[in-house]
């Protein structure tokens, strides 16, 4: 406990919390909306697809990393709900396609040409999230404030549109909605919260952090509303227990989240069972 | 004349699925759009809506008539059947269309959204879960979220299939009274018996096309409905 205390009273740790605590909010916002798209794995690939931004940032030595894996996570993203919607290639094969392709050149690029010392261990960070959280540069935490803000506020203006894009995108459209527009828009806040959430978890494990609160929240509630309300603070309270918990318990901060978050899942589901009969 | 439909050919990745379908839709009237299953009137019904670009011929909206001014009752999509969404919040999308980029809905709309829930005789089950529903009780819900859409045209694609049929008669009854209020409806379906009872229009698509009014050529009519 003292330990806690300690580690709380350093600025660093509550920006952390703070940072670990937004990016949680904005992760779970547009998970209902993946998971009903039927979009689960888009996170995943798109993550894998930060990894190789990520692997080619670093190999050029770039100092802050996200003026290059944003852009091109946010490309990627509009590509593959374009190629979803085409049908030569199936939508999931397309983000299987461009995951694997990405994990294998990233990993490839890092090998070859990498100026680091300690190659696995920044192999491993970028992969599960830094050990710890702390290590945040200080750019890098109010870039993570301004883009999870702008997120938050997008999301509540369109949060309407979105509802019926994701309920039933051709009525949508049929009746003068611009489906395509919105649909573009949500896959460019995707993008934004996995460069955002890879500082938080690494890119294996984002698609958690987008897909668990969202179906905790589907277990129990039962409107669009209260499931995207409730999913927000499942998240918020899994990812802060989980960064308290790795800092007591000197765990790796990703994991320690996306762990909360199964048993965040697992309550859930129970609550949900009860609550049917 | 809401909208006149000239040789126009519908189909999707190059092929046509029909074509040579001339028909008009005035105001007020109940088109049934009739045929097999494969005959290309899903198809046809998407292109209507502005979903797919005609492959040749024209379709003219005239009277004022916007394309987004019609409503549409699709059929139930995977998607919807597990969709955590109350009563409330699908009906009010219907007015989507109209916000534009306005980000919320306005009073009014909230209190016409509630209105044409109780035209549907769903208001009880406002805050009720969708997914909960039954099949009828949830085609009332889609109903209702077209007429926040318009009280125009609505567009509806095989509104009774998967009802039992007390529930159809009255699904049936519901759409012969919105029509009679001037709501003009265009029904995709094979039951020919309901579009023989309740349609002023009978488009056939298919290997025959046919299309006439109850109160145009009486012999031609008849002789469609009994073939």
């Amino acid at each position: 406990m003292d330990k806690l205390f300690t580690y709380l009273a350093l600025p660093m740790v509550q920006y952390a919390l703070i940072v670990g605590v937004l990016i949680a909010l904005c992760s779970s916002l547009l998970g209902v909306t993946l998971v009903l798209k039927r979009f689960s794995f888009i996170g995943d690939g798109l993550s894998h697809v930060a990894f190789g931004a990520v692997a080619i940032a670093s190999v050029i030595n770039l100092t802050n990393k996200m003026v290059l894996v944003l852009p091109i996570t946010i490309i990627s993203a509009i590509l593959l709900l374009w190629t979803g919607q085409n049908k030569k290639i199936k939508g999931d094969a397309a983000i299987a396609m461009i995951s694997v392709g990405a994990l294998a050149f990233g990993y490839l690029l890092i090998n070859q040409f990498g100026t680091s010392a300690n190659l696995s261990g920044d192999v491993c960070s970028t992969l599960f999230g830094s050990t710890s959280i702390i290590t945040l540069k200080s750019s890098e935490v109010w870039l993570c404030l301004i883009l999870s803000i702008i997120v938050i506020i997008i999301f509540i203006l369109f949060y309407n549109k979105i509802f019926a894009v994701t309920f039933d995108e051709n009525f949508a459209r049929a009746t003068g909605t611009r489906a395509s527009a919105y649909n573009l828009l949500i896959a460019v806040i995707i993008a934004v919260i996995i460069v955002l959430a890879m500082n938080l978890v690494g890119s294996l494990l984002i698609s958690a952090l987008v897909i668990f609160p969202a179906l905790s929240a589907m277990r129990i509630f039962k409107n669009f509303k209260q499931v995207t309300i409730s999913s927000c603070i499942i998240s918020v309270v899994c990812a802060f227990l989980g960064i308290i918990i790795s800092i007591i318990a000197g765990t790796p901060v990703g994991s320690t989240i996306v762990v909360a978050d199964v048993v965040g899942f697992l309550i859930c589901s129970a609550v949900g069972m009860i609550l049917k009969r | 004349m809401y909208i006149t439909v000239k040789n126009l050919s519908v189909g999707y990745e190059g092929e046509v699925v029909v074509g040579n379908i001339n028909f008009t839709v005035n105001k007020g009237d109940y088109l049934c759009i009739v045929g097999e299953n494969g005959s290309g009137k899903t198809t046809l019904m998407k292109t209507l809506l502005g979903l797919r670009k005609p492959m040749s011929g024209e379709i003219i909206m005239g009277d004022d008539l916007k394309r987004n001014e019609i409503g549409y009752l699709p059929q139930q999509t995977v998607v919807q059947k597990d969709f955590p969404a109350s009563v409330r919040e699908i009906v009010m999308s219907g007015f989507q269309g109209r916000c534009g980029l306005r980000p919320f809905y306005k009073k009014e709309e909230k209190e016409e959204a509630l209105m044409n829930m109780e035209r549907m005789g769903i208001k009880d089950l406002a805050d009720k879960c969708y997914r909960d529903l039954s099949g009828g009780q949830q085609q009332r819900v889609l109903l209702a979220r077209a007429l926040c859409a318009t009280r125009k045209v609505l567009l509806l694609d095989e509104p009774v299939s998967g009802l039992d049929p007390k529930v159809t008669v009255e699904m049936y009854q519901l759409i012969k009274e919105l029509n009679n209020e001037g709501v003009t409806i265009i029904m995709i379906s094979h039951d020919m018996e309901a579009a023989s009872k309740y349609a002023s229009h009978i488009l056939h698509i298919g290997d025959k096309l046919f299309f006439g009014s109850r109160k145009g050529d009486e012999e031609a009519w008849i002789n469609f409905l009994h073939i």
